[in-house]
């Protein structure tokens, strides 16, 4: 049906349509892409200033102990999200997964609630909150008698009033982001509980499983899918932290560096520094390493449907 | 198990629900009595200063003389900043990213397939990998400082692409389509007209994560813009605590100025922000 004219007026469509995004994605994304392979090979001084280093940049990564110690703190921080965030995460989606439970709205909206504040303004509030005198956290310690029992238990006076942005940071960096994070992945556990079969469960039960049998026979098989694309975004995530540790530590990685993440010691060497091709190798460190990840959970998935 | 232990087990459960959402709401009581209360104050008590008021309370130890202060400081351009970078993103993020998401789920023309699979290859690129190139392209462009140089490098996410495309391939029929065009309407009252109203449900949930986003973003104003009157609340917050450190009225202040816009536009379209949330990850 369709005439020359229509389908040459439609491409001309399709490209006017197309264009404000190729355009852009060309200039923001592809073309600063192919600039960080180049940019990795240099070493400057602010922007427009290359020396050519060669794998320079690598060499020096590999052999620098602070960007080791910011791989260790951000695995660190992405473990902790993995075996501490997510199971409370999932427990608390069981929990308001039944229809008969009382206010589960209102339970929901609240665990989700932090997540409103945002990132940058939780870290705010958490660096407030635990500060070393008038913090929420201390005072509130203090107050349910806390501190004497942990001064009690480790003999040490320092329990009196911790130093947590500077004593314990890794600990502070993982207990707000358990206030900030749970609730956001609650939201997918209970979108994945959605889909367990309903009449699966009560054949469970009329075959007499328990509430364990139920849970890794009918539950967790339903609800992986779903579980592995929750664990990969929260690993991309937490490898990529940045702002909590930022703002906590004011700027800085903390006393010899004990809250230095990777995203930060790449802006610390562009950013403070200057030297935009130390930061690019470090974005592919981490680059390669969160497509590792990615490409696994591809893998595991493939596997599983394979099993299934 | 028997009616009685079922129904011990609900009150534990509850117990236990009930202590976590305490845990939960605690920072925010306390955050905002803290912006209400006087510098002495934070020594005195956890919450509400003691005093002669009504329960012991010092009630009129209480005021707004924190977010006076913050005024004072001209807090207020930067929170239109928020607003300005948070409406401009979503508005033109929603719109290029509706119509390229269309055309590549809907028209047929050379190159669509390469385009779709670069688009979608490109949303494995970590965006940290991009901060240093990506600065020094705002340097060659003379860009930095500006809003441009801001706004520009985020308002065609790749994800939103990606996120349209299944929208349109989902809830829109081809039929529909072809029955528009027979009709006679161009192809960009097709769009306007049969497409967009299709996919409203993503263009709501997909707004409100791009403002909220921009909100919340931190790293781009930080690495971009320089002069202070141009900078959002994210970066001026944090300014503001490596000036005012100690002085935790004015900062508890600041920040229940830059949450509270966000969370009432939140309770206000909450559904469409979850559906939105979850939409990639479970079908149906």
């Amino acid at each position: 049906m369709s005439t020359g004219g229509v389908d040459s007026r439609r491409v001309v469509f399709s490209w006017v349509m197309l264009a404000p995004f190729m355009v852009l994605f060309l200039v923001f994304v592809v073309y600063p892409l192919i600039q960080s392979a180049f940019l990795a090979a240099n070493q400057t001084f602010g922007p427009g200033t290359r020396t050519f280093v060669g794998t320079k940049n690598f060499e020096l990564l590999i052999s620098d102990p602070v960007f080791w110690k910011a791989i260790r703190n951000t695995f660190i921080y992405a473990l902790g999200s993995l075996f501490v965030q997510l199971p409370i995460a999932f427990l608390l989606s069981l929990a308001l997964n039944s229809p008969k439970l009382r206010g589960r709205g209102i339970y929901r909206l609240i665990f989700f609630s932090p997540q409103l504040m945002g990132l940058v303004f939780v870290s705010i509030l958490g660096a407030l909150a635990f500060e070393k005198r008038a913090g929420l956290i201390n005072q509130a310690l203090d107050a349910a008698g806390i501190n004497d029992l942990l001064v009690w238990i480790t003999g040490n006076d320092a329990w009196l009033e911790p130093d947590w942005l500077q004593q314990h940071v890794m600990a502070t960096l993982i207990l707000i982001s358990l206030w900030l994070y749970v609730g956001f992945n609650m939201i997918y556990f209970l979108a994945a509980l959605q889909s367990v079969d309903k009449s699966l469960l009560e054949a469970a039960e009329i075959d007499g499983a328990g509430p364990w049998g139920k849970l890794r026979h009918v539950i967790f098989p339903s609800v992986k899918p779903v579980a592995t694309f929750v664990i990969l975004l929260s690993m991309i995530g937490s490898l990529q932290l940045f702002e909590l540790p930022y703002i906590l530590l004011e700027s800085s990685g903390g006393p010899d560096n004990k809250g230095l993440t990777i995203v930060m010691y790449l802006y610390q060497n562009g950013f403070d520094l200057g030297d935009l091709g130390f930061a690019s190798a470090i974005g592919w460190v981490l680059a390669l390493i969160l497509i590792g990840l990615a490409l696994v959970q591809v893998k595991l998935t493939r596997a599983q449907e394979v099993n299934a | 198990m028997s009616a009685g232990q079922r129904k011990i087990n609900k009150w534990i459960l509850h117990a236990i629900l009930v202590l976590l959402a305490i845990v939960t709401l605690v920072p925010y009581v306390w955050l905002i009595i803290a912006s209400l209360k006087g510098q002495d104050d934070f020594f005195s008590a956890i919450f509400l200063p003691p005093g002669d008021g009504a329960f012991g309370i010092g009630w009129d130890k209480l005021s707004l003389d924190n977010y006076r202060a913050l005024f004072d400081l001209g807090f207020e351009v930067n929170l239109i900043n928020s607003v300005f970078y948070s409406a401009t993103t979503a508005l033109f993020a929603t719109l290029i990213c509706a119509a390229t998401g269309f055309v590549l789920a809907k028209h047929q023309f050379r190159g669509r397939n390469l385009i779709t699979l670069v688009v979608l290859g490109a949303l494995i690129v970590p965006p940290t990998l991009l901060l240093a190139p990506g600065y020094e392209l705002l340097y060659d462009l003379n860009l930095l400082d500006t809003s441009w140089g801001l706004l520009l490098p985020l308002v065609a996410p790749a994800f939103g692409v990606f996120l349209f495309r299944q929208a349109v391939i989902q809830s829109v029929p081809d039929e529909l389509l072809e029955a528009a065009r027979i009709d006679g309407c161009s192809e960009w009252s097709v769009f306007f007209i049969v497409v967009l109203p299709l996919v409203r449900p993503m263009i709501g949930a997909f707004m409100l994560i791009t403002f909220l986003g921009m909100w919340n973003n931190f790293i781009s104003p930080q690495i971009v813009l320089q002069t202070a009157d141009k900078q959002p609340l994210s970066v001026a917050i944090a300014q503001l605590r490596g000036v005012y450190k100690t002085d935790y009225g004015l900062l508890t202040a600041a920040t229940v100025v830059s949450v509270l816009p966000v969370a009432a536009l939140f309770l206000f379209l909450q559904k469409q922000f979850i559906s939105g949330l979850t939409s990639g990850a479970v079908k149906g």
